[in-house]
């Protein structure tokens, strides 16, 4: 509680902070890893979500985060009916899988080049939200900052080269989460920054090879 | 100027600088925020403005929630008290606000959590009705808001704001002691007796469990917040009128923390017990799953 607006705020379409803003958040982070509003989404809900979504509106929500609406937008509620229009098919499937953290979502996108990533994520309480994995990579992506994920090989000396390309932006770290499937493999890297990250960084970490995925996040 | 973590100390660093409690909260914002105190005034007066306009909505809404539990109370309580009363205006004002509020979250409509969004009709609720009953001006009004995030800052940093972790004590017994601060300082109370305001509010909150109907924010929380918000005028009335809470506030806000650790986590918002789990519970739980 750093602030007396974490008190009296957020300002939010209700009616949970958790299942209504974290459920938006969760899909507006999982939209910016794709890189572009979906085509087809199917919207896994575990644990409490499965069982409340709907009372909660957290499907109009997650619809809402697919279209890059706020958690303060008005259009929440027909959110399902313009995602639609706009070609958004989405999917939502309750599971009573057990997962780790009572109030996971995980979201199977297409987007119209065919590209599928799947994202799963927490909302952990107050409209807080935490990305948990991207395809098979666990990470950690809180929204709160600016984010830079960097999928690459890895091999010695390459996150030393990224952090590199950050820092000569004058960009400071905040935090780092560097996760790989098998040693020598592909790896994925998420980066939390303080400072914006702009898109000029695409083009300056395209000169180092071996890079097959450089997304930014911004702050939510 | 320098921070504040209990009450004691929120209340006589008031006491020192011979201000009120919204003073010391708002200026240790500026400071932890780095920036000026207009402008985080000007922050407060935004979220006010918001509000108000869900009390506004919410009065005038005639449709339901998604589970049709709730929707259309603040709006019969609204026609109700235009051509009856029984309890009188402010009580019966604070009661139309916090419910329509409330229930325009229900219904997903744009609200100001407070501290959390189940509880976000207790605080607009009583401090709206005793200003325009007691005819303060705006910047009264978004002042004692500062008083009752101060309290909720302390709540949350010394025990717990979320229903899950300490039960609805922590959601809409904070919220009534935030209130119970905010009015206290709105009839014009000093720094002591919004002490004794929020113990006396937050122990008469202590075991409340948190067991909504199919594990939605509308059954018990839309009328619970008609009644924390009354509960609140009553703590700052009390506490007006002299009357101290024997045990102070600091120790009440540990206890409720306590108890809220000693509470089964079947009446912690898992709706696994209590009003969830009444045959009327389930059978609209069931109702929403199919
Ligand atoms: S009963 Fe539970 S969900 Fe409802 S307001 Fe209280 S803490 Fe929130």
């Amino acid at each position: 509680m750093e602030s007396v607006f974490d008190i009296i705020g957020p300002i939010m379409i209700g009616p949970s902070s958790s299942h209504t803003a974290g459920a938006l958040k969760l899909a507006n982070m999982a939209r910016a890893i794709l890189g572009d509003t979906p085509t087809e989404v199917k919207v896994n809900l575990y644990g409490s979500f499965a069982k409340t979504y709907k009372g909660h509106g957290s499907d109009r929500a997650i619809a809402a985060g697919f279209l890059g609406f706020s958690t303060e937008d008005e259009r929440i509620p027909e959110a399902i009916s313009i995602a639609a229009k706009k070609g958004v098919k989405i999917n939502f499937v309750p599971s009573n899988k057990p997962v780790d953290h009572p109030n996971t979502l995980e979201f199977e996108m297409v987007d119209k080049s065919g590209l599928k990533i799947i994202v799963q994520g927490i909302s952990i309480g107050g409209g807080n939200v935490i990305i948990k994995k991207i395809d098979n990579y666990e990470v950690n992506l809180t929204g709160n900052y600016e984010a830079l994920i960097v999928g690459h090989k890895d091999y010695p000396g390459i996150i030393a080269k990224i952090t590199q390309v950050i820092s000569s932006k004058n960009i400071n770290i905040a935090y780092m989460y560097v996760s790989r499937l098998e040693r020598g493999k592909d790896a994925m890297m998420t980066i939390e920054t303080d400072d914006y990250i702009s898109t000029d960084i695409y083009s300056t970490l395209s000169s180092l090879p071996d890079l097959n995925l450089v997304k930014i996040i911004h702050r939510l | 100027m320098n921070s504040f973590s209990t009450i004691s100390e929120l209340v006589s660093m008031a006491k020192e600088n011979h201000s009120d409690i919204s003073e010391i909260v708002l200026s240790s914002e500026a400071q932890r925020m780095q920036k000026d105190k207009e402008e985080i005034f000007n922050t407060m007066s935004h979220r006010l403005t918001v509000m108000r306009n869900s009390v506004e909505k919410g009065r005038k809404n005639y449709n339901y929630s998604i589970s049709k539990m709730v929707g259309t109370n603040a709006s019969s309580f609204d026609s109700f008290i235009s051509k009856n009363t029984y309890l009188g205006g402010m009580v019966e004002k604070a009661i139309c606000y916090a419910l329509s509020v409330s229930e325009v979250n229900a219904c997903m409509g744009l609200v100001v959590a407070c501290p959390t969004a189940g509880s976000c009709g207790i605080l607009p609720g009583a401090v709206l009705s005793v200003s325009e009953e007691m005819n303060l001006p705006d910047e009264k009004i978004v002042l004692s808001m500062f008083t009752a995030a101060g309290i909720g800052m302390v709540i949350g940093n010394n025990a717990t704001l979320a229903g899950a972790v300490g039960g609805c004590q922590a959601e809409c017994g904070s919220a009534s002691a935030m209130a119970a601060a905010a009015v206290l300082e709105l009839m014009g109370g000093g720094p002591d007796q919004v002490g004794h305001a929020v113990a006396l509010a937050l122990k008469n909150c202590l075991g409340l469990v948190c067991d909504p109907v199919a594990g939605l924010v509308e059954v018990p929380c839309v009328k619970r917040n008609a009644f924390g918000a009354v509960h609140a005028l009553v703590a700052a009335e009390l506490a007006l009128a002299g009357i101290e809470s024997v045990i102070p506030p600091d120790e009440v806000i540990l206890a409720s923390y306590e108890i809220g650790r000693l509470m089964p986590k079947s009446l912690k918002e898992t709706s696994e017990a209590g009003l969830a789990k009444t045959p009327t519970g389930k059978k609209i739980e069931s109702m929403m799953n199919s």
